[in-house]
């Protein structure tokens, strides 16, 4: 009994902090430039992938994965660069829109540069499973949530206590007003599309030894990453964080008690069950209309 | 009677004369099929153009609706031997049921909330249709029986080209008179501002819902319409990527713009149809293609042009 509920919460942390960081991509992105990226998935594709491919190509593993992170960094400022900044301006279906014709981009050459079969990685620290209280859990678990906290942790001490990271803050309230005290706007958004793949990149190469990768993988990471976002409340960090561990966490415990056919359902249900009764998300706050 | 671009006419006039036109010299049964999906498409875009363009409310799970449609005349004929014309206009009818059931909740909700709320009823109805294996035959999808008029089966692409444009004709000339009508006044003034218009006296909710259930029916039908054509459906109809699709289309062709939704399914149609000569490189060339034509056409094709030439949108 107890084995089982901590089987299937350990794998739905894994799962969730896989959606946390998408989230939390999200938000660093929409937060600076109010841009729903949707290519988001698509960093954690070219994370686990470029990894792949790298190590099969003889580099050691930390070398591969710095490759993976870096090739996913200016992948989100050429989008940022060739992409978003001329459309700036533009309404919000519109940028949704361009973000998603840059995802099937990205996609398109992953396909021509990689192939279409499915990956895996090697676990960083072996495959045999440990023994916990009678659940079997793989030691790339770990490496998933513990990396995805650290990531976490930086981001917030990145947010709070640099001065870049309050310049990105600044911007995020007003963008107006942080140009007016000499913070370089423009500067801060292709930033926050930086550290957006990067964490990106960081979540797609964690957690390919458990879950496999391909070219593809993307689109539902993106869907999810933003049903995550919405559920936590827009903009929130903590709240992208909590909403991508609580859907990881109720896809798991769904598929393991009821049926695992609908598990990709469970996101969607618990999301829209939550916007019914909170129209703003857990942790988002109601603004007014200006007429 | 003075003939200008207001008069409530002249749109689905020119269209008519267009698409007999092209239908007379289109010259082989190819040509039709990719007239004949243009049309459909655009029937699906015009709804979808009411909520997004003239209402101001996103959809990206219109192609649920579509996928309702679709699998309406698949399953139904099959399985409980429903006429296919009585299977179509049920599946109309549980579209817009579907709509005003989760309208209701759903439209309550601003911007990016309804985006991704919309976004999640298409994928669960995907899902729906890839899992309940027994009727509708999985991710492979499932053959449709061919409608049949007096005993006639109608499977040339030729008589989906003229079925599909009198429709469309049809579709527009019904979406042209309500934009004329009171209706259509208070759904621009939502668009403007939804304070303003409840401030008004528009019954803002139910505005809302309204469309919302009359965009659901034009997509079913032309969800319908798609699967008699092709003969053959799969629950990729329904996914996100065909919501995504749809909502290019009317972005593409200008949003509260009824021929703009026309020419933007016709781009959106044909364009793949010309790159799969280039097969390997389709994805990265549609996505470029996308984003060069939403940087420098972002108010859509016929508003553009229509500026330049110097008359109001």
């Amino acid at each position: 009994m107890l084995s089982e509920f901590l089987q299937f919460m350990m794998s739905g942390l894994t799962v969730g902090a896989v959606y946390a960081l998408v989230a939390l991509g999200f938000t660093i992105i929409y937060n600076a430039s109010d841009v729903v990226n949707f290519s988001q998935g698509e960093f954690v594709m070219l994370g686990g992938m470029v990894t792949v491919f790298g190590t099969a190509a003889g580099l050691p593993l930390p070398l591969a994965a710095l490759a993976a992170i870096l090739v996913a960094i200016a992948v989100g400022l050429l989008l940022h660069r060739l992409a978003i900044e001329p459309a700036r301006g533009a309404s919000p279906v519109v940028l949704i829109i361009i973000t998603i014709g840059g995802a099937f981009v990205i996609r398109g050459v992953a396909q021509i540069v990689f192939d279409k079969q499915l990956h895996r990685l090697p676990g960083f620290s072996g495959e045999a499973p440990i023994n916990f209280l009678g659940a079997s859990i793989l030691p790339q678990t770990f490496w998933v949530i513990g990396g995805a906290a650290v990531i976490v942790l930086l981001v917030t001490l990145f947010f709070e206590r640099t001065m870049i990271g309050k310049a990105v803050l600044a911007t995020a309230s007003n963008r107006l007003a942080a140009k007016l005290v000499g913070i370089n706007t423009a500067m801060i958004m292709a930033l926050s599309f930086a550290l957006s793949a990067a964490i990106g990149a960081i979540a797609g190469l964690l957690v390919t030894p458990i879950t496999l990768t391909s070219y593809d993988v993307g689109t539902m990471l993106a869907l999810k990453g933003f049903a995550a976002v919405v559920l936590g409340g827009l903009g929130s960090p903590a709240g992208a964080v909590a909403g991508g561990l609580i859907l990881g966490l109720c896809e798991a415990f769904s598929a393991g008690y009821l049926s695992s056919t609908y598990k990709d359902a469970v996101a969607f249900l618990v999301m829209i069950g939550t916007l019914l009764v909170l129209p703003n998300g857990l942790f988002g706050t109601a603004s007014a209309e200006r007429v | 009677m003075r003939l200008s671009w207001d008069n409530r006419w002249i749109v689905p006039g020119l269209l008519l004369l267009v698409i007999v036109a092209i239908g007379l010299i289109l010259p082989s049964s190819y040509y039709y099929r990719v007239g004949a999906l243009v049309l459909i498409s655009a029937l699906a875009v015009v709804g979808l153009n009411l909520l997004l363009g003239y209402a101001g409310q996103v959809s990206l799970g219109h192609a649920g609706f579509v996928g309702i449609g679709a699998y309406a005349v698949a399953v139904l004929p099959v399985h409980f031997n429903v006429p296919t014309p009585v299977a179509l206009l049920l599946g109309a009818f549980f579209s817009c049921l579907v709509a005003l059931a989760i309208g209701r909740p759903i439209l309550r909700l601003r911007g990016h909330f309804l985006a991704v709320a919309t976004l999640g009823f298409g994928v669960l109805v995907a899902m729906v249709l890839t899992n309940e294996i027994r009727w509708t035959g999985g991710p492979d999808g499932m053959t449709v029986k061919r409608l049949e008029i007096l005993g006639e089966r109608i499977r040339t692409p030729q008589a989906w080209y003229w079925i599909a444009g009198f429709t469309l004709v049809i579709g527009i000339t019904i979406a042209q008179n309500l934009l004329n009508s009171p209706t259509g006044r208070a759904l621009r003034a939502l668009h403007d501002s939804e304070v303003a218009a409840r401030v008004a006296g528009v019954d803002v909710a139910r505005m809302k819902l309204t469309v919302f259930a009359i965009s659901a029916v034009y997509a079913s039908v032309a969800g319908s319409y798609l699967a008699l054509l092709n003969g053959h459906i799969t629950p990729d109809s329904a996914g996100f990527l065909h919501s995504v699709e749809l909502v290019t289309m009317v972005v593409l062709g200008g949003m509260g713009s009824l021929i703009g939704s026309v020419v933007g399914a016709a781009v959106l149609v044909i364009l793949p149809q010309a790159l799969t000569l280039f097969h390997e490189y389709e994805h990265l060339m549609l996505g470029v293609f996308i984003i060069l034509i939403m940087v420098f056409l972002r108010d859509g094709i016929v508003p553009t042009l229509l500026q330049r030439l110097g008359r109001k949108p």
